[in-house]
Parts: structure tokens; C-alpha cells; sequence
């Protein structure tokens, strides 16, 4: 298989879309969530998508399958929360490792048919590494801003199990994303050096941050540029922004990483914000049309979707894709 | 993806980027929240007060501060739990967390936790090649993985770079173990390439400054992308006082260096002068010194910041004493004690004489003469002397060379320097004692009387005494001891030089000697004289009379006399009074009312640590009464500054005193340490103390006054002071060691490299000193906090001095429990030597010297007593309870046994 870093230079990556909406679509109930396994779980699980690599697998498939042939290149595995800290709420810590290992490898699956079938365009699984549900670099409560609910080393170690069984399953890529607090993130790419070097393996990285709101900066408060400098010190595939924002709002954050970085950029923005209801309904063809300024600009090497975002919304961003080159790495300073 | 002519950029981070390129002007590097640097933060971060602490974070960076260095180094401090604290509290400020941090900390744990709690990019302040390359390598490769950048000293196995060579030796090898080995990203290396002061007299100094910038300039040429920083007011230390010359040193100094590469720094902006406007002369003065451009620069500088004081004080030095005639010139030095011109004089005169030895022989014996006489009419004083015989020393360390050139040209006149002294005096202190000041002053006043001196040192044994004067011919023998079984080692000494049919004088002096106990003990046992001198100004006299060959039979004569006369009168005296046997002064014991007596328990039971403590904090507790006295000058302070007779000398001691102070609490010269523990303990069979830790149950002997009292007056023991047993309520006791010792030597030794006695007594004068403040802080801490029983004190210093605080702290060794032995059991008890590394003695003195150790008693009612004599009785009781021998305990009492 072709190294992804070549490819990299070559083509605009396409990364899937979301995976909570397709599952949404599937309008699993409680009992399905469960499966035979959990029946007898003691606390609710509906609302686990984690979960459901163990318990639905073939849905999984399904999406995987659904956006690889939209045009995806790299699809994320159903990991999102899959660290002991995150699944405290269900009580499967004990889960962790499992959970990881098999998103991993029915993601992987997926993604070999596709590229024995299209051995031109090699497909990739990208383990997603969310943030947890706890920030090391603030404290939840605002009558003690010194408290912290998670340490470094507890996120380290939560992160390492992660890893390792992503790795275990087959991932080709690690996706550390929506990186809302850069401490979380830094415990994750520690972690990650750790194994590393204890399997005495190499894997790509990429990082992508989350900028909240107008105010242009990390929901911990740094600058899009405080943020690449915080997170630039392990070797990296790709550095960028997902999720919070539509495609539009992201431009100006995504121009200072092409300007500063000397890694791959990517990008994988909502469909827009959030209606009354908390449904996105940015079309395919309007995210496509904001998308077009990331190409015009030469910004990005890898762009896709986040919440809100379909197949179609991926079809779309990808024939689109296709016409431009990538941004050129490393010319800058 | 890079060419070589790439640029890679040292990037940091806050919550906003910092870059640092050739575009970027210096980076200035906050460190008011370092407890090192700022006292007013470090008192915050003690007190808890961690929002005043903040706010001095957010006034730096609101002052410009590019990045804050975060210090927590401190004894008093659980460094890691503040540095992990006060960084969380500043990541929830955002007007201060904008900026980088440095995590500055000398020790590995608390830099981790740092790296820990920051999600911006750090720099970790610093890591080095001195514990060697493992570690080093071990901490850059984590330092990168936490994703920070490095400043890196210029220190290695061997030590700190000191010139242009090791600077490049050091960080040339340091560079290369990061970047190739370690992978290190070379622009996040920051060297910190030592500033060192300049223009302190010393030539080794001469070119610190320049030797800096001339090391800055080769790591930015060849050791491609990495920084330099350094700590700029190091440069200017020795012109402390005068803010003008300092400011101007800051500015020439960065004007240079930064030309040369140096991109970042501590330097504290008020403490600058616009380089441009600098007064020409002044910068041609200050630019000489900076740069090494000329071999006077120093003095000339000296000289004209003298004209350039501040505005306020329009302060010139009548330097018209320059003008006269060379031996003029050269007395005056000697008396003034000024070393500045002392080498370019005897220069002058060695180009007037055939034979170099004449110029000391004659230009410099004048001098030396005179400064005898005026010591010797009481128009000097003991700290003046000593400032002479360091003028001295240069003169004659210049000279020396040219005299043993001398010597091998012309061999059959072979000329030695030592055949014109007016005697050769062997000096020690004995075996098992440590305390060498007054030793080390007699011997410099002698020596300045052309006296040659064979020092051999404390913890001297006896043979080796003997053996040195015998094989040096020394005419006199003189021995210094502090404490009290030093007495019996210059009892025994005094045997051995019958024994060996000595005939030459011997001389005792130190803190426990006395007259009472030189003729008496002393005296009985040589034939030749015994003297007791106690006093450095009477020194040169005896050892004057002892060696004069005319009149010295007649002298030793009359001192035997007066000594044997002293001895019975003595002996007389001490027989009229009256003695109990130890159950009768057992059965006036002090008692306390048990039932009724206030007893607070500790807070905190067991053994506790004090290591890194700032000694500064002691500051205010020092008594400077006792430290005018070790110079020979009585009084009390402060009023003994502007004593009629003493006061000049004594404000000028107390000015040098107070600038080696400050060096010392600047650069962490002394190193602190303490352990203390309290425990539960009550009083069994009278006067035992038995205490219960976790080390197991030990008993503190004490002993008790067996003079008969009037009616009314008890006969104390400290055991009187802690419940007994059968009254069935439970008390405590504490115990404690405190040092302040550790460095001393090596800085005694360092000045007396140098020539400078002054300096090198002044030191450990001083850190005795501040192992009694240390001691009494110790106590007020175990009062208030530990203890807890006098939690409301508010003592002034001098009502601590004075002792007006509830509850003692008596030392072995002292008058209420003069037994050593007893240290023992502390050492035991609290295990001192393994945990803060003092240790004691075969005679049981503390080392380091600068050490203080004893009881705690919380007691209202405890008092300081005087032990006085004791009769055998209790001596055999003692040695029965304490299951010793009862030739050894009375070995070890013997100064207080009754005749």
C-alpha cells in the first residue's frame, strides 16, 4: 500500500462525515443498543454509539461502506469516546479495550474490499480520539478555578489503552480530534510517543482542534496559532479544525495553520450551525460551495466532515476536491 | 521539505503564540514569581495568599514580561504542590496566562508536574550535563515528549563554565548529545551561558563579561537555531549600591551581548539606562570593565563610580594619598586596609631594591609596624587588622614569584623568607572540634606581626600535633577549642609535651577555655608556661614576650606564679561551698502542680524535615551582639555602632558583614537544613526523661544542681520541667538540629585561596550566626505551629534574644545539661545524620560547626538554668543509669565534677 504521506502530496484527502448522524438514521432503541450481551446491563447504554461496534456491527459497516463510496479516502473509526474516562457514564471501563479493538477492525474490513476493488485509490482508518468529557486545563467549577477534574496522568493512561487497541484492530492513522482543551490533546500525543516507542512501531498522526466560537480561539482559550505551537513538537501528518463550526467560519482559523505549519492541514467542519432544533441543514451542495473557498485559497490537504454531515454532503466535497491541487507542504515557516 | 539555509524559530506559547526570530527584540523573562527572586511572592506562596500572588504574575506581564518564570523552590514549601496550584490558578487568568511559561525548578518532580498542568508550550528552566549524560538524556527526551523547550546551563560533571573554553566545551557537547541523540528540535535549546561578575578585583573576573559574550557569539554561529539567556544583574554584583553604574554595566552589557546573540534574559526593566544615554565617560569606564579593554580598568571604574554615586549624594573619594611618596602610600594601604593599588606599589618598590625579599623586609614591615602599634594602642581593631593582613597577603603572593626567581639565580645566597620571622607558631584546633574562627583570627594577627604561622587546621589529633612541632621547630604550640570535652584533649596534649620533654610555651584560648581551667588543669601538667589567651589584641603580646630571648625566663617565671597563686585561691574558694548528695537535691526538686499545669498537645507528633531553607528568612532573627564579639569587639547591638571607641570599626564590620550576607542569601551560598520532632514523654526515677516515638522508646538524662540552695530554692533538673509518670498525665518533649553549615568550608577555604582571612573568618562567623537564628526560628515555628501552645506570640527580635518566650530550647553542651552524651540520643532519636547529614564528632562537636541542636520544653514554668558542679555521686548515678562505665562518664562530665 502506498504511503499516505506520498498521497498526501499528490491529492486532497477526502476524510468521511459524521458517524452520529448516519447512526441516528438507524433509530436504534434501547434493546438494541444492548444486544444479547448487555441485556441485563445495569445502567441505560442507549446513546452509547461507541457501543454499538459490538453490539450492531453490521450498521457500522454499512456507513463506512456508504462513505467510502461517496469518495471517502480515510474513514474514522466509532471511537469517539472510547477511553475509561468517557465511558464512566455507562460503566464499561472495562470495555475499553474491546471496544477500540473491534471499530478498528470492522473500519479496517471495510476499507480493504475497497481498496482490493480500487487498488489506485488505497482506503485508510483513521482511530478517533476524542476529548473525553473532562478538560486538565479547567476547572468545571466556578467557584474554584485551581480544581481540576482529570490529570494529565489520568488522561495519559486512559489514552494509551485507546491506542493501543486501535492499533491492535488495524488503524492506519491516529486522529486526535476535537481538541477543545490542548492539555487533553497533549496527554493523547504523550501517550501515543509512549507506545510508539514500546511497540517500536511508526503510525501518522493528525490532530484537529475545535475553535468554539466568534472569538476565534479553543474553548481553553488559546489563539489558532498558541494552539499549532502547543501541539507541534510530535510529527504529524495533518494539523486542523473540526466540528463547532460551519465550513464558512472556519476559513480565517484555517489560513493561519496554512500560513504557520509545516504539516499537512485538514479540515472537517459541520454542515453549517446548528438550527432551533439542533438539526443541521446545510445542504451538500452549499457546504460544497464554502468547501470551494478552502480549495481556491490552497488550504488544505485533507478535508471532509463533521456533524451534520451525509454521504452526499462527502460526494459532494469530493468531485469537488478532485479538480484542485493540495496545498504544498513545508514552504513555509 | 528543508534547505539549509532554512531558519527554524524558538516558539512558545501561552494562550497566545510568542515567536522568537531575528525580528523579535530581546525576550524579557519575568521573575518576580520566583521565590528566590522575590521575597514579598515567596512570602504569599507560604502564607497561602495565592491571589496577591497572581496579581504579582499579572503586574509582570502587564509590565512587559514576555514570559514568567515560576520558582518554588523553598524549604518551607511543598514546591510541587504550589507550582501544580499557582500554574492552575494562572491557566484560569487569561490576562496572564496569554503569556509563556518557564517552569523553573532545580528539582525533576516539580518541573514534571509543571509540564503537566500547561497545555501552552512551555520552557523548562533548566537541565544540564552536571549529574551527567544519562539523566540529561533522560530529561530531554521527556521534556520533548511533554512538548517544551529547554534552557540549558553551562554545567557539567566537572562544574560550571567559568571561561570562553568550558562555555564552548560544555554547550558545543550539550547541543550535540540533544540534537543527535535525543532528536531534540535544536531551536527549542536555550543556553544560559553563566554571567558572572566583573570588575570584583579578582583577575580570574577580569573577562567574565566579555567571556560571555564572546561564547554567546560562538553558540549562535555554530550551534545552529538555538537561543542564549542569561541572567543580566550578575554582571554588576559587585557595585551594589551604586544604581547609576549598575544600570550603565545592564545596558553596555545586553548592548553587547545582544549584538553577539544573546535573544533572551532576566533583566529588571527599572535597572537599565537608555545605552545611548549613558554620560561618554562614564561608558568609556564601564565599556573598559564590560569588554576587558584595559588592565586598570577595574580600578578605574572603582574611581569614578565613587564621582557618579546618584545624584543625591555628590560623594567623592579624596584619592590625594595617591601623590605621596611610594611608602606612604603603601603604609596607608596597610592601615586602611585598601588592596586596590597594594600590587602596582610593590611593584614600584621591587624596581627600587637588588633583592625583591627587601621590599617585604622593609617597605611593607614598616607598614605592618604601624598597623601593630595603632592595634596595639587600642587605635585599631580586630576586623581592621585582618583587612591589613589581606593587603598583606597580595603584596606578598605578587612578590613571592620574583623571590624564588631570585633564589635559583643566586643559590649560594639562599635567602629564605621564613628565617626572618620573629617566630614560627603551631596552631589547631583539637581533636573533635570543629570551631576554627578564633583560632583563624589569632593566627592572622600574628602572622601579620611576622609571625609565620604552621596551621594544621581543626580535629588536629594530638600526635599529629606533636609530631608537626617537632618536625617544623615551631616555637610555640597553641590550641583553640569551643567545646567542653575539647578541654581534657588540651589536658591530654599538655601531658604528652611533658612526656616528650617539650620545652616550649603553649597557649590555649576558644569559647570554654578559661583561666580558672588553664591553671588549674592546664598548668599543673607542663613544665614550660601555660597561657590562657582569649583575646587576639593580647595574643601578639604574650607570644611578643614568651619569644623574647632577653627577658622570656623571668616572663615564664612570673606566669607560673601567677598561675599557681590563681590555681589556690581557686581551689580555696570553691571549697567553702556547700554540696547536696544527689538525694538531697533530688528531694528539692523544682515541682510543678501536674494536676493543674497547662499542657497542650503537639499538633504534629513525630519527625519532621526542613531541606532547601531560604536563609534569608533568618535574617531577622539574627543576634549580631555575639558576632561583634567574636571580632573582639564588646558591646551590644545596635547601640554598639555608635559606641564612643568601638562604633566606627564596629559599623564598618557590620557593613562588610552585611554585603557577604546579602551574597550569601543572593547566590544561596550556605546550605540550611533542619529536622525537629516532638513527642509524647513524661519523667521516670526523678530525672529521666523517657520518650516514645516510632523510632522506639528513648530516655534523655538530665542532671541535677547539687549546690546547696538557700531555703526556697530548688535544685533544678530539666526533668523537673516534663510530668513524671505517676502524676498520670501525659506530656511531650521536642528535640531538634538545625545547620546552616553546609558550603561554609568550601567558601572559607575558596577566600583564604585568595588571600582574604577576612572574608573567610567573616563567613563562618556568619553562619554560626545564622544557625542561632536558624534555631530560634525554629523554635517560634515549633511554638506557634507545631506545638501550638504559644500560638498567639508576638515577640519583637529582641524579645526573643532576650528569651521572654513561654518554654526552652537547652542544648547539650550548655550550662543546664552540660553532658554531650546526650546528643547521642538525639542523633538516635531523630536520626540527624541520615536525614539532614550533620554528624558528630569523637568528641561529640557538631558538623558542620554552624550547627545548633537540643530539647524543646513547652512548659510555662521551664527555665534556663546553670548546671554548676556536681559531686561523684551524681556522676556514679549517672553512669549506673545510663549503663556506661563510670571512668567514661566521668570523662565526659569532668568540667563539672567537683574538685
Amino acid at each position: 500500500m502506498k504511503d499516505i504521506q506520498k498521497i498526501l502530496e499528490e491529492r486532497i484527502l477526502i476524510l468521511d462525515g459524521a458517524m452520529g448522524t448516519m447512526l441516528q438514521r438507524y433509530k436504534f432503541t434501547e434493546e438494541d443498543f444492548r444486544g444479547e450481551r448487555f441485556k441485563d446491563w445495569p445502567v441505560p447504554v442507549q446513546g452509547n454509539n461507541d457501543l454499538l461496534s459490538i453490539t450492531q456491527p453490521e450498521a457500522l459497516k454499512e456507513v463506512h461502506r456508504l462513505y467510502f463510496e461517496a469518495g471517502a479516502d480515510i474513514v474514522e473509526t466509532n471511537t469517539f469516546s472510547g477511553t475509561t474516562i468517557a465511558m464512566a457514564d455507562y460503566e464499561m471501563e472495562e470495555l475499553v479495550y474491546e471496544l477500540n479493538y473491534e471499530s478498528a477492525k470492522i473500519a479496517k474490513e471495510v476499507a480493504d474490499e475497497f481498496t482490493a476493488k480500487e487498488p489506485h485509490k488505497p482506503r485508510f482508518v483513521a482511530g478517533s480520539i476524542g476529548p473525553t468529557n473532562r478538560t486538565a486545563s479547567m476547572s468545571p467549577d466556578v467557584n474554584d478555578p485551581g480544581y481540576r477534574a482529570v490529570t494529565f496522568d489520568e488522561l495519559r493512561i486512559a489514552y494509551k489503552q485507546q491506542v493501543e487497541a486501535l492499533i491492535d484492530g488495524g488503524a492506519d492513522i491516529l486522529l486526535v480530534e476535537t481538541v477543545f482543551d490542548t492539555l487533553n490533546a497533549k496527554a493523547a500525543l504523550f501517550a501515543i510517543e509512549e507506545v510508539k516507542e514500546e511497540k517500536d512501531i511508526d503510525i501518522p498522526i493528525m490532530i484537529s482542534g475545535t475553535i468554539t466560537d466568534a472569538s476565534g480561539r479553543t474553548l481553553s482559550g488559546q489563539t489558532a496559532e498558541a494552539f499549532l505551537i502547543s501541539v507541534s513538537h510530535i510529527p504529524m501528518l495533518s494539523v486542523g479544525f473540526n466540528c463547532a463550526l460551519g465550513a464558512n467560519q472556519l476559513t480565517p482559523h484555517l489560513e493561519v495553520l496554512a500560513q504557520k505549519a509545516n504539516f499537512g492541514i485538514s479540515a472537517h467542519p459541520n454542515a453549517g450551525l446548528p438550527n432551533a432544533f439542533g438539526e443541521y441543514d446545510e445542504t451538500p451542495e452549499e457546504m460544497a460551495e464554502q468547501i470551494k473557498e478552502y480549495l481556491e485559497k490552497n488550504l488544505v490537504n485533507i478535508v471532509g466532515g463533521c456533524c451534520g454531515t451525509t454521504p452526499e454532503h462527502i460526494k459532494a466535497i469530493a468531485d469537488l476536491a478532485k479538480e484542485y491541487k493540495p496545498r504544498v507542504v513545508g514552504v513555509t515557516v | 521539505m528543508s534547505s539549509k539555509k532554512e531558519r527554524r524559530y524558538l516558539k512558545l506559547s501561552g494562550l497566545e503564540p510568542m515567536i522568537v526570530s531575528e525580528n523579535t527584540n530581546f525576550i524579557n523573562v519575568g521573575e518576580r514569581t520566583n521565590v528566590a527572586g522575590s521575597r514579598k511572592f515567596l512570602r504569599l506562596v507560604k502564607e497561602e495568599k495565592f491571589d496577591e500572588a497572581l496579581d504579582i504574575a499579572r503586574h509582570q506581564v502587564e509590565g512587559g514580561a514576555q514570559v514568567i518564570d515560576i520558582n518554588m523552590d523553598d524549604g518551607l514549601i511543598d514546591g510541587k504542590e504550589a507550582m501544580v496550584r499557582f500554574l492552575n490558578l494562572i491557566m484560569a487568568e487569561p490576562d496572564i496566562a496569554r503569556v509563556p511559561i518557564m517552569i523553573d525548578s532545580s528539582k525533576w518532580e516539580i518541573i514534571e508536574a509543571g509540564l503537566q498542568v500547561v497545555q501552552g508550550k512551555c520552557v523548562v528552566n533548566s537541565i544540564s550535563l552536571k549529574e551527567g549524560e544519562e539523566e540529561f538524556i533522560a530529561h530531554a527526551k521527556s521534556i520533548k515528549r511533554y512538548g517544551a523547550a529547554v534552557i540549558v546551563m553551562a554545567f557539567d560533571e566537572v562544574g560550571q563554565a567559568d571561561n570562553y573554553e568550558r562555555r564552548i566545551e560544555i554547550s558545543k557537547r550539550s547541543y550535540d548529545v540533544l540534537v543527535n541523540q535525543v532528536k531534540f528540535p535544536p531551536e527549542d535549546i536555550i543556553f544560559d551561558l553563566n554571567i558572572f561578575p566583573v570588575a570584583t578585583g579578582m583577575e580570574e573576573h577580569r573577562k567574565n563579561a566579555i567571556d560571555f559574550i564572546e561564547a554567546t557569539r560562538w553558540v549562535r554561529e555554530n550551534l545552529p537555531h538555538c537561543s542564549v539567556s542569561g541572567g543580566v544583574s550578575n554582571v554588576s554584583f559587585s557595585f551594589r549600591g551604586n544604581n547609576t553604574v549598575r544600570e550603565a554595566m545592564h545596558s553596555v552589557f545586553l548592548y553587547h551581548a545582544i549584538k553577539a546573540g544573546m535573544n533572551m534574559g532576566i533583566v529588571n526593566p527599572a535597572m537599565l539606562e537608555v545605552y545611548d544615554d549613558i554620560p561618554k565617560d562614564l561608558l568609556e569606564h564601564v565599556e573598559d570593565v564590560i569588554l576587558d579593554r584595559r588592565d586598570d580598568a577595574t580600578e578605574r571604574l572603582l574611581d569614578f563610580a565613587e564621582t557618579v554615586k546618584g545624584v543625591k549624594k555628590e560623594q567623592t573619594v579624596d584619592l590625594s594619598w595617591r601623590e605621596e611618596p611610594l611608602q606612604n602610600r603603601i603604609t596607608r594601604a596597610l592601615v586602611k586596609g585598601i588592596d586596590q593599588y597594594i600590587v602596582e606599589d610593590v611593584e614600584e618598590a621591587r624596581q627600587h631594591v637588588d633583592k625583591t625579599i627587601s621590599v617585604i623586609e622593609g617597605n611593607l614591615m614598616i607598614g605592618m609596624d604601624v598597623v601593630g602599634d595603632l592595634f596595639g594602642s587600642g587605635k585599631m581593631f580586630l576586623p581592621q587588622v585582618v583587612k591589613s593582613a589581606r593587603v598583606m597577603k597580595k603584596a606578598v603572593a605578587y612578590l613571592l614569584p620574583f623571590i624564588e626567581e631570585e633564589k635559583k639565580n643566586s643559590s649560594e645566597t639562599s635567602l629564605s623568607t621564613e628565617s626572618d620571622s620573629n617566630g614560627r607558631i603551631l596552631m589547631a584546633t583539637v581533636k573533635g572540634d570543629v570551631h576554627d574562627i578564633g583560632k583563624n583570627i589569632v593566627s592572622v594577627v600574628l602572622g601579620c606581626n611576622n609571625y609565620e604561622i604552621v596551621d594544621l587546621g581543626v580535629m588536629v589529633p594530638p600526635e599529629k600535633i606533636i609530631q608537626t612541632a617537632i618536625d617544623e621547630k615551631v616555637d610555640i604550640i597553641g590550641l583553640s577549642g569551643l567545646i567542653t570535652p575539647s578541654l581534657d584533649e588540651m589536658v591530654y596534649l599538655a601531658k604528652e609535651m611533658e612526656r616528650k620533654n617539650f620545652d616550649i610555651p603553649l597557649l590555649i584560648g576558644g569559647a570554654t577555655t578559661s583561666k580558672a581551667h588553664t591553671a588549674v588543669k592546664i598548668d599543673p601538667q607542663y613544665k614550660n608556661a601555660v597561657v590562657h589567651v582569649n583575646d587576639a589584641s593580647r595574643a601578639v603580646t604574650v607570644v611578643g614576650d614568651l619569644l623574647n630571648k632577653r627577658s622570656n625566663q623571668k616572663y615564664v617565671g612570673d606566669l607560673k606564679e601567677n598561675y599557681s597563686k590563681f590555681r589556690e585561691g581557686f581551689l580555696k574558694r570553691t571549697k567553702r561551698k556547700e554540696y547536696l548528695t544527689i538525694e538531697g537535691a533530688r528531694k528539692n526538686k523544682y515541682s510543678i502542680d501536674w494536676q493543674t499545669s497547662e499542657i497542650i498537645k503537639p499538633n504534629t507528633l513525630g519527625v519532621q524535615v526542613i531541606e532547601e531553607f531560604d536563609l534569608q528568612k533568618l535574617e531577622p532573627y539574627i543576634d549580631w551582639s555575639p558576632f561583634f564579639r567574636s571580632w573582639d569587639l564588646h558591646g551590644k547591638y545596635p547601640a554598639i555602632l555608635t559606641d564612643k571607641v568601638v562604633g566606627e570599626q564596629a559599623t564598618s564590620l557590620y557593613k562588610d558583614a552585611r554585603e557577604l550576607l546579602q551574597k550569601v542569601f543572593d547566590e544561596k551560598l550556605l546550605g540550611a537544613k533542619a529536622i525537629y520532632g516532638l513527642f509524647e514523654a513524661n519523667t521516670i526515677n526523678d530525672d529521666d526523661i523517657e520518650v516514645i516515638s516510632e523510632q522506639g522508646n528513648f530516655r534523655f538524662r538530665t542532671l541535677r544542681q547539687q549546690l546547696k540552695k538557700h531555703a526556697g530554692k530548688p535544685n533544678f533538673a530539666l526533668a523537673d520541667f516534663v510530668a513524671p509518670k505517676e502524676s498520670g498525665v501525659q506530656d511531650y518533649i521536642g528535640s531538634f538540629c538545625v545547620t546552616t553549615g553546609f558550603g561554609t568550608r568550601e567558601l572559607a577555604e575558596a577566600f583564604e585561596a585568595d588571600h582574604d582571612d577576612y572574608n573567610s573568618i567573616m563567613i563562618k562567623a556568619l553562619a554560626d550566626r545564622l544557625a542561632e537564628a536558624f534555631a530560634e526560628y525554629l523554635h517560634k515555628k515549633v511554638r506557634i505551629e507545631d506545638w501550638g501552645y504559644a500560638r498567639g506570640e508576638t515577640l519583637s527580635n529582641d524579645e526573643l534574644i532576650k528569651e521572654e518566650y513561654k518554654g526552652i530550647r537547652p542544648a547539650p553542651g550548655y550550662p543546664a545539661c552540660p553532658d554531650h552524651l546526650e546528643k547521642i540520643t538525639i542523633w538516635e532519636l531523630l536520626q540527624v545524620k541520615e536525614n539532614i547529614g550533620v554528624e558528630l564528632t569523637e568528641s561529640l562537636a557538631m558538623w558542620p560547626a554552624a550547627s545548633v541542636s537540643g530539647y524543646y520544653f513547652g512548659n510555662p514554668e521551664a527555665r534556663y538554668f546553670g548546671l554548676g558542679k556536681m559531686k561523684e555521686d551524681q556522676v556514679k548515678d549517672f553512669s549506673e543509669r545510663k549503663n556506661i562505665d563510670f571512668e567514661y562518664a566521668k570523662k565526659w562530665l569532668n568540667p563539672n565534677i567537683l574538685e
